[in-house]
């Protein structure tokens, strides 16, 4: 039996239990007001049958799942001539792929011996065998389960009080997926940087001035030693994050000072949702246009006055970050602007001050640590921006301060580095989790201090 | 004391003009600040248009073909299996030597061919296939024009330049406005780019399998990240105890919604490829990696909306005997439920236009097939956005465009439902 069609069973089932449950609680309870004499309501008595019906056979198909494939390929390996086993890991795995595929159906790489076909043919015996063992546990775990609840099903038996206490543990359990995710995460991109440290020094990857992810296949091969030393990797996100965070802040500011204050309300209700579009354009969008329209514009111009500019300079890059950092900035400004209360304008206006010394003297101190808070969680976004730099920015790792010239950056280099074949292992897939890791670092502390500040200065006013 | 007071009111008519022309300045650079931003969003949507809408049509040729059956089947067989042998090329070349009597010799013969796009072939296959019948008959037809032909008469390619500096030679220029004259070479809808796979081919690549694909990986994403995320919002809100541990969950959604897209895609690559061996490339694993990100969206929105719902409701629930369970499932889900499914919405649409974490998980392979299902390998719409502004031909350049254009609409129409459902539904309590 298919998993699907299993699924599909195990679902009939749990109705069937449904109906089951529910009408026991009220024969059992009897009389003419049988609710009266029950302590939930009959849906509940018949969801407590359901679930006990759903779930043992549900946890019965998960753990199925995941180890069939793993069990079902060793007691194969088990099988297969001497000479096969003795192979490498990695040939064996090639091996083994080979004899799925051919299970499968599909496209073998290798000539089909009497062997593998024998092999396959286990296989696929071997998992109708374990399917049907599956369907026959699942079906009994699900009868089984169900006939225990009905069992226990009175007039007495709290069953709402059961019930809700399974539904707020599932609550529970989608409330951590939010934390294993960051496990995940963390756990995943630090194993394989570990991985990496062993064949680079972190000292030489940290400080290391030189980068050339480029290993040798060959020994003889010119050129590509493998340089990681990813310093210029990190002066160039640095370059192009500055020049967008000089494009955005400027702008950003001032659009939110103009919108709280200057701006009248129905202007301020067009022009919001309008710069909020730019927060909502793909970033491959913006990738595309700074790489079609901005870069041979400001190409163009260079030289025009003279300058000579790289075809994929981290100007364009940065520029077109910048706009779309804009609704970023001028949004939590706005919202810390806002903030400060009435009173201490109308304090400064009653002095005599004009709006734009209120601005400057009182307002801006005063939203200060919420701007910057904002301005925080900007550069994360930028340092973590990666398709505009992968269209727009080069791949030379560059150590230059010119914004003229074509640099690279972190994210830029990660999926040049795990785009296209690859092999799990060499020093070059790994150096992508290494970036990473400082990727991950630098923005999660950057966003833990920028959504702190944020949030303690908003409750400051409250 | 009357004189002192003088001067310093003296003093304070001496600075106004000072200060009121900076006042002035000031408010100049919050308008300069507010028309940079929108000027921008101007010119961009004008540049994508303009560059874009021309994809919408194609050139495409009118041929008299004349269904060979020595040329589709010498046998005289009808099978499936027969008719795919055919030289349907043969059939396309021969109707285009057919207009221009004139042209001979073999290089400006194969030049001539040339004018149309192999996928000409490919759809007399598929005419003959479905109606075996027509063999032998003569049937006009119209076949995409060549990328180069589409790009003459769409004017991005100069026809003033200097022929040595141009992809399109003298003759084919001559062989292109006697077809425009006759009315053979028309513009007409491009419906391969809706029905389409990707192909090398400009004229005949198509974002159908970038389409399907988003598509299945959106349903994976709303199908996971939904009930997740609302589950995790009611707890969070209802039900959790304030203790450490929920503190760090909330630090932890908080910190996950701002985290590099990037960073998410080496996850997937690390656990759902490299761990757990689910099929690369495939809609399944993009919906994971993307239902992880927008789970934090939908977190935030849903706690947002169900704090909205007042504790006089709860209150009046409880009231009247409801469990706390109750009062959440049966009274406060229902009113968040317009905040709730506005938030999704806006997940799904940043969800739809993320690209850097299917880089990771290998989704940039090239793909013609449409695909069936989130098993199958697939593109997305932004990543073949992403391919086709690598490729070097300029044709790529306006379907590019027109990729972007349908991605935006769609972002548009998401976007707008999730405000009218907020006007729609919205109320204050």
């Amino acid at each position: 039996m298919q998993p699907e069609t299993l699924l599909l069973i195990l679902l009939f089932l749990c109705a069937a239990a449904y109906r089951l449950g529910r009408g026991r609680s009220l024969s059992t309870a009897g009389g003419d007001r049988p609710m009266a004499r029950l302590h939930s309501l009959p849906s509940y008595y018949g969801y407590f049958t359901a679930i006990w019906c759903l779930l043992p056979g549900l946890a019965i198909i998960l753990l199925w799942i995941t180890l069939e494939p793993r069990v079902i390929t060793a007691l194969m390996v088990d099988r297969l001539p001497e000479s096969v086993r003795e192979m490498s890991a990695g040939a064996l795995d090639l091996a083994v792929n080979d004899i799925r595929n051919l299970a499968a159906g599909d496209v073998v790489s290798t000539e089909v011996d009497a062997e593998m076909r024998a092999a396959a043919d286990f296989y696929l015996e071997t998992r109708a065998k374990s399917r049907l063992l599956l369907s026959i546990f699942v079906l009994a775990a699900a009868v089984g389960g169900a006939t225990l609840a009905w069992r226990r099903i009175s007039p007495g038996f709290r069953a709402r009080n059961h019930v809700e206490r399974v539904i707020q543990s599932a609550l529970l359990a989608a409330s951590t997926i939010a934390v294993l995710t960051t496990v995940g995460i963390v756990l995943s991109v630090l194993f394989e940087s570990i991985l990496f440290f062993r064949k680079v020094p972190i000292t030489e990857f940290l400080f290391g001035l030189e980068w050339s992810p480029q290993t040798a296949i060959r020994a003889d091969q010119v050129g590509s030693s493998g340089a990681f030393g990813a310093v210029p990797l990190f002066t160039g996100t640095l370059l192009i994050t500055a020049i967008a965070m000089f494009v955005s802040v400027p702008i950003g500011l001032m659009t939110a000072i103009f919108l709280t204050e200057y701006a009248r309300s129905s202007f301020r209700s067009t022009a919001k949702p309008l710069l909020e579009v730019l927060a909502g354009i793909p970033t491959v969008v913006y990738g595309f246009f700074a790489a079609l329209t901005v870069a041979p514009l400001i190409r163009e111009f260079g030289t025009g006055i003279g300058l000579d500019v790289a075809s994929e300079s981290a100007l364009a890059a940065g520029l077109v970050m910048g706009i779309m950092i804009i609704p970023l900035i001028s949004s939590l400004s706005d919202d810390a602007i806002t903030a400060v209360p009435r009173a201490m304008r109308d304090g400064s206006f009653a002095l005599g001050a004009t709006r734009s010394e209120t601005v400057k003297l009182v307002i801006l101190p005063a939203a200060l640590p919420g701007i910057v808070g904002g301005i925080l969680l900007a550069v994360s976004r930028a340092i973590g921006e990666t398709m505009i730099v992968v269209m727009a920015a080069g791949l030379a790792a560059n150590l230059t301060g010119n914004p003229l010239e074509a640099v690279t950056t972190v994210t830029v280099q990660i999926v040049t580095l795990l785009v296209g074949d690859q092999e799990f292992d060499s020093a070059k897939t790994l150096a992508a989790f290494a970036l990473g890791l400082v990727l991950f670092l630098v923005t999660l502390v950057l966003n833990v201090i920028g959504l702190r500040v944020v949030r303690k200065y908003r409750e400051q006013y409250e | 004391m009357n004189h002192g007071r003088q001067t310093a009111r003296q003093l304070m008519e001496a600075g106004l003009p000072r200060r009121y022309s900076r006042e002035r300045r000031f408010r100049v650079l919050g308008m300069l600040a507010v028309s940079v931003g929108l000027t921008f969003l101007v010119l961009f949507f004008a540049s994508i248009v303009m560059s874009g809408y021309k994809a919408f049509a194609q050139s495409q040729v009118a041929l008299d073909v004349y269904l060979d059956p020595a040329l589709i089947s010498p046998t005289g067989a009808t099978s499936p299996e027969a008719l795919a042998l055919g030289d349907y090329s043969g059939l396309v070349r021969q109707s285009l030597y057919d207009l221009f009597p004139d042209v001979s010799g073999r290089r400006d013969r194969r030049a001539l061919a040339q004018l149309v796009s192999v996928g000409a072939s490919y759809q007399l296959q598929n005419l003959v296939a479905a109606d075996p019948d027509a063999i032998g008959e003569t049937r006009r037809v119209w076949v995409p024009a060549s990328a180069d032909v589409d790009m003459v008469v769409k004017g991005s390619i100069d026809r003033t330049l200097p022929e040595e500096s141009r992809p399109v030679k003298d003759p084919e220029l001559a062989w292109i406005d006697r077809l425009t004259e006759t009315g053979r070479l028309q513009l007409r809808f491009n419906t391969a780019l809706f029905t389409n796979g990707d192909s090398r081919d400009p004229e005949l690549a198509g974002i159908r399998g970038a389409l399907m694909g988003s598509f299945y990986m959106l349903l994976v994403t709303v199908a996971l990240a939904f009930p997740i995320g609302v589950a995790a919002a009611v707890y969070l809100e209802e039900f959790a105890p304030r203790n450490r541990w929920t503190d760090l969950i909330e630090v932890n959604i908080n910190n996950l919604a701002a985290v590099p897209s990037i960073v998410f895609g080496l996850l997937g690559l690390a656990v759902f490829i490299n761990w757990a061996s689910l099929p690369r490339s495939s809609p399944l694993v993009g919906g994971l990696v993307l239902s992880l990100m927008t789970l934090p969206v939908i977190i935030i929105a849903a706690r947002a909306s169900i704090k909205a719902v007042p504790p006089s409701i709860k209150e009046a629930a409880l009231g009247l005997g409801a469990s706390k369970m109750q009062m959440v499932f049966q009274h406060v889900l229902p009113l968040a439920l317009p905040g709730i499914l506005t938030g999704t919405i806006i997940g799904m649409a940043r969800a739809l236009g993320e690209t850097a974490p299917l880089l990771m998980i290998g989704m940039v392979a090239f793909i013609v097939d449409i695909p069936q299902g989130p098993l199958d390998p697939s593109a997305a719409l932004p990543v073949q956005i992403y391919l086709w502004a690598d490729s070097p031909e300029r044709a790529f350049v306006e379907r590019t465009s027109a990729a972007i254009i349908v991605l935006l609409g769609f972002l548009l129409v998401m976007n707008l439902t999730a405000v009218l459902l907020r006007r729609r539904f919205e109320r204050s309590f």
